[in-house]
């Protein structure tokens, strides 16, 4: 039998639930030192003087260092990798500890060495910053305007950049639009909030410097801090231990790994950071802020011509390593799941006095498909045509695969009409609408939405993203080496960092399968970059589609050579040899067979001579660069009920259809399935990142930073379909980001078909009580209704927020 | 070092005493003066739960309790749940229902689950979603952790 496509219970689950996981926490080294990390309580401020000889005198304390002290200490500032061809993009210089200025709260600029814990924490209280603030600037829209307080005087205008691609002619297709809608959309500022907080350990021994981080990026984190510290790569480790989630926030080399490291390195001595709550709210990077104004032309029988998107995206106040690419990275898909013949976007970063956003799960993609979806059932109201028809009329069609978007975007593989169909029979509308129908006359207000979702993953094709590409100064192709031990056992390292996602027991799967051994025989090893070849990571749920195909071509290496050596011993030839339950045996001879053990130990200790060609021992890898990426789709529907008297949403169903690809571990999938919509519904309902208008935090703890819990969430109705891609052998596509991406508009559009009899139009994410009752009272004439979500938008002359944001805002555009 | 204090504790069955600065708070005695690294630290507002512990028998978040208090109790962690080597029914159903992703929620998760099994051994979804409501996961939507409860409760999974 066969292990891929079975739910196997995973092999990473027995440490972790009796509480023997290993966590960058966890690890204590003899004579450590703690770090504690002086932060900026001014949004902008220059910083006039600093003084640490209080802190210096404090019990414990080992070290006070300013930016200053450790000016020496980097050969090169924090990077960031885009270079978009023929695009300058505004990049300041980003130290791990600022002198002179400071661009946001918590921009770090000390810290503060003891030996223990409590004694840093003290002595960080000790040291005495004077600061002179500056203007501040919060608002994205205010800080492109003339005469806005500037983040970056030497730039001379907030702007970062602008970035724009297009195909087919657009302008053509609104001058001949028969319908034009056109809407404004804001996707608030989010925080990934993985439950374990960042945490990094550093250690020296000799020249020899080992980081232990919470990170998804160990390698990236190697070849980008050891340029940072100026020391060969072989002189830095990194290790990415159990990892308590990332979702983004730990794809990034921060700060604080670069300080550790010259701490230990000067000191002598292990230290480690441990991150407060209240310090990843502010400054772990934060995601999303983007504001669209987005324009869809039609034919009146519903036909899409184009589309159009104008993007202006909140970067913070620095550039970190994929910051402006962010907001870019869903331009794939920004036509979504439609045949669309033409398609214009731009898009214009801005630096504000906020922490740099930077990728969240989906990173640019929930982004795209909240304002596609939402603008097609706008373009549906318009046209009086049902919204899922709508969608139908303009899905790219089955036999159309692989499809090339007006973009050059060539979709791999897909059945959107198959998915939706599917979600349909999961989901009787016509039976909601008549239970809808008799709710709202007992005055209860309950709303379906829908979205139909194409996301764009496995990261990536080199060409398409890298240097002669988009322009990221890096290459995304991913490494696998498989290795047999004498006695038959599997030993793989993978380039890919997981953390949370289940890869030690679907890669395990996979390399069983393929090697003829047990899964539970075949250990995964990632995360230290000295014990594989380089790799390129977790994140844009690339594993599977990517690291798993690396790994699946360096399994049937070794599996040939497993066949050859089978061949020679057991006199046949190696073209007759084939593997079958788990045993290399001569076609036709069952009864003259091997399994891997006798296989691997004749490959170690050859019992007889083997041919002259075969090596010794049983090793390959692989490097696999795929040709395309992979698009996975699906459709989604959400039903929510509305409290009117206090504004509550509450998600009483949610049903979902996922195209992965064949399932390695559907147990897997379903689990990957219900977080990502999980963390939108918190998007949608729950979580914003708040700044005031003076660039205060105002969401600094999980009191006010809201993540959904149980309570606030439903059981999930999950479904699949299964549509190979042709990019890789296995078929499969990414599921780690695809619930993120699909449901924001989902539960948007859910919540306005609930609201519509009360007269509420429109309303921005996100959703919550207070915002939803203030557009309620709007709508029956009382009071102006919410702000928009975005951030410090100016109050115009007709009361609060801007267009499209509140609920008595015109639903403009509308039929030309 | 401030003012400190002697304190006894029965940890996982084990008389531990030690003296401990008076401010000290019991997770961290925990993990790093006992290496009992299971239980985690989320957040610093008593929200996520990742700390979760047993004192005398009822579920507490260690991250809100002194070392100091801990004086005299009986405390469990997720290391002492079940015997060594064997596994409590609701870690085997976590185990079984997928009820952990990253893993770092899931002691304080498993312990709150114990909490409150022991007050409720059947509860209803709703009841258990409520009753999780003080311990957050990114990962798993709490799909699964429902599920792994309710096995639990129902003597699904081998004890
Ligand atoms: S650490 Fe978050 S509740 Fe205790
Ligand atoms: S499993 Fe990762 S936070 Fe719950």
């Amino acid at each position: 039998m066969t292990s891929v496509g079975q739910a196997l219970k995973r092999k990473e689950d027995p440490r972790m639930i009796t509480g023997r996981g290993y966590y960058t926490e966890d690890i204590q080294l003899p004579g450590m030192l703690y770090a504690v990390i002086v932060r900026s309580p001014e949004a902008h401020a220059t910083i006039t003087s600093i003084d640490t000889s209080a802190a210096k005198e404090r019990d414990g304390v080992v070290a006070v260092y300013t930016g200053e002290d450790l000016a020496g200490d980097f050969a090169g500032p924090l990077p960031m990798v885009w270079a978009p061809p023929g695009v300058e993009i505004n990049t300041p210089e980003h130290w791990p500890l600022k002198r002179g200025e400071v661009k946001h709260v918590g921009d770090p600029v000390a810290v503060v060495v003891a030996t223990s814990r409590t004694a840093a924490f003290d002595a960080a209280d000790d040291v005495i910053v004077d600061y002179d603030p500056k203007p501040v600037v919060v608002d994205p829209e205010q800080a492109l305007e003339d005469g806005s307080p500037l983040v970056w005087d030497s730039f001379g205008t907030n702007k970062t950049h602008e970035w724009a691609v297009a195909g087919g002619d657009f302008e053509a297709a609104e001058a001949e639009a028969e319908v034009t809608v056109e809407a404004r959309y804001v996707n608030h500022r989010t925080s990934g909030a993985p439950i374990e907080p960042r945490c990094s350990v550093a250690e020296a021994r000799a020249e020899k410097l080992t980081l232990y981080s919470t990170t998804q990026i160990p390698h990236i984190a190697r070849f980008v801090l050891s340029g940072m510290l100026g020391i060969a790569e072989d002189k830095l480790r990194v290790v990415a231990p159990d990892v308590g989630g990332g979702f983004g926030a730990k794809l990034q080399v921060y700060a604080e790994e670069a300080l550790v490291l010259a701490l230990a390195k000067r000191l002598g001595r292990p230290v480690k950071w441990t991150e407060t709550r209240s310090e990843h709210m502010t400054t772990s990077h934060h995601g999303r802020d983007q504001i669209s104004y987005v324009t869809l032309t039609a034919k009146r029988d519903g036909t899409v011509t184009g589309c159009r998107a104008r993007i202006i995206a909140d970067l913070g106040a620095y550039q970190q390593l994929l910051t402006p690419f962010i907001p870019t990275l869903g331009f794939p898909v920004m036509g979504g799941c439609y045949a669309i013949p033409s398609i214009d976007l731009h898009f214009t970063g801005v630096f504000t006095n906020k922490m740099p956003t930077d990728a969240i799960r989906g990173a640019g993609r929930p982004e795209a498909t909240y304002w596609i979806e939402l603008t097609m059932d706008k373009l549906a109201r318009e046209l009086g045509m049902d919204p899922l028809e709508l969608r139908r009329k303009n899905f790219v069609r089955k036999e159309q695969f692989p499809f090339e978007t007006a973009l050059g975007i060539v979709y791999d593989s897909g059945d959107y009409h198959g998915s939706l169909d599917r979600l349909l029979e999961n989901f009787d509308l016509d039976e909601f609408r008549s239970e809808q129908a008799g709710l709202r006359e007992q005055g209860i207000h309950r709303g379906v939405g829908f979205s139909t979702y194409v996301e764009v993953c496995g990261l990536a094709p080199s060409r398409a993203v890298g240097p002669q590409g988009v322009g990221l100064q890096a290459a995304f192709y991913e490494s696998a080496n498989v290795r047999v031990t004498p006695t038959g056992s599997a030993i793989v390292y993978s380039g890919i960092s997981p953390h949370g996602q289940g890869l030690d027991t679907s890669f395990a799967q996979i390399a069983g399968d393929i090697l003829g051994i047990d899964p539970q025989n075949v250990e995964i090893l990632h995360g230290d970059t000295d014990q594989g070849a380089w790799g390129w990571d977790t994140y844009g749920s690339r594993s599977l589609s990517v690291g798993g195909e690396a790994l699946a071509r360096a399994a049937r290496k070794v599996q040939d050579k497993a066949k050859r050596i089978c061949a020679a011993l057991l006199e046949a030839a190696p073209e007759d040899i084939e593997l079958t339950d788990g045993k290399y045996q001569v076609k036709g001879s069952p009864d003259k067979s091997m399994t891997m053990a006798e296989i691997s130990g004749a490959a170690h200790i050859p019992p007889a001579e083997l041919p002259a060609d075969i090596e010794p021992g049983l090793e390959e890898s692989s490097f696999y660069d795929p040709e395309n990426f992979v698009f996975p789709f699906g459709a989604h529907a959400c039903v929510v009920d509305v409290d009117a008297e206090t504004g509550k949403v509450s998600v009483v169903r949610y049903v979902a259809v996922d195209d992965c690809g064949p399932a390695i571990n559907p147990m897997l999938i379903d689990g990957q399935v219900h977080g990502g919509i999980t963390h939108a519904i918190g998007q949608a309902l729950y979580e914003q990142v708040v700044y005031d208008e003076d660039g205060q935090l105002v969401t600094g703890t999980f009191v006010d930073y809201a993540l959904p819990t149980a309570a606030e969430v439903p059981g999930f109705e999950t479904d699949r379909t299964e549509t190979p891609s042709p990019t890789n052998s296995l078929g499969v596509k990414g599921i780690g980001e695809a619930g993120t991406i699909a449901a924001t508009p989902a539960v948007t559009a859910a919540v306005m078909d609930a609201l519509q009899p009360l007269g509420v139009l429109w309303l921005d994410m996100p959703l919550t009580p207070v915002r939803v009752y203030e557009a309620i009272q709007a709508a029956q004439g009382n009071g102006a209704g919410p702000p928009s979500s975005q951030q410090g938008v100016r109050l115009d002359e007709h009361g609060r927020g801007s267009a499209g944001s509140g609920p008595t805002a015109p639903d403009e555009g509308g039929a030309s | 070092m401030g003012a400190t204090v002697r304190i006894c504790v029965t940890v996982n069955g084990e008389r531990r005493e030690s003296e401990v600065e008076a401010r000290t708070l019991l997770v961290y005695w925990l993990r790093e003066e006992l290496g009992l690294t299971g239980t985690h630290v989320g957040c610093d507002t008593t929200n996520c739960g990742a700390c979760t512990v047993h004192m005398n028998g009822e579920s507490v978040k260690s991250c809100t309790v002194l070392a100091a208090q801990a004086d005299g109790a009986e405390v469990t962690t997720i290391e002492g749940l079940a015997p060594e080597g064997g596994l409590h029914p609701l870690q085997d159903a976590f185990w079984e229902k997928h009820g952990l992703q990253c893993g770092f929620c899931t002691p304080g998760m498993i312990m709150a689950a114990a909490d409150l099994l022991q007050r409720n051994p059947n509860p209803t979804d709703d009841e258990i979603r409520h009753g999780l409501e003080g311990n957050l996961c990114r990962c798993t939507g709490y799909h699964n952790i429902v599920k792994a409860v309710k096995a639990a409760a129902a003597n699904e999974v081998p004890a």
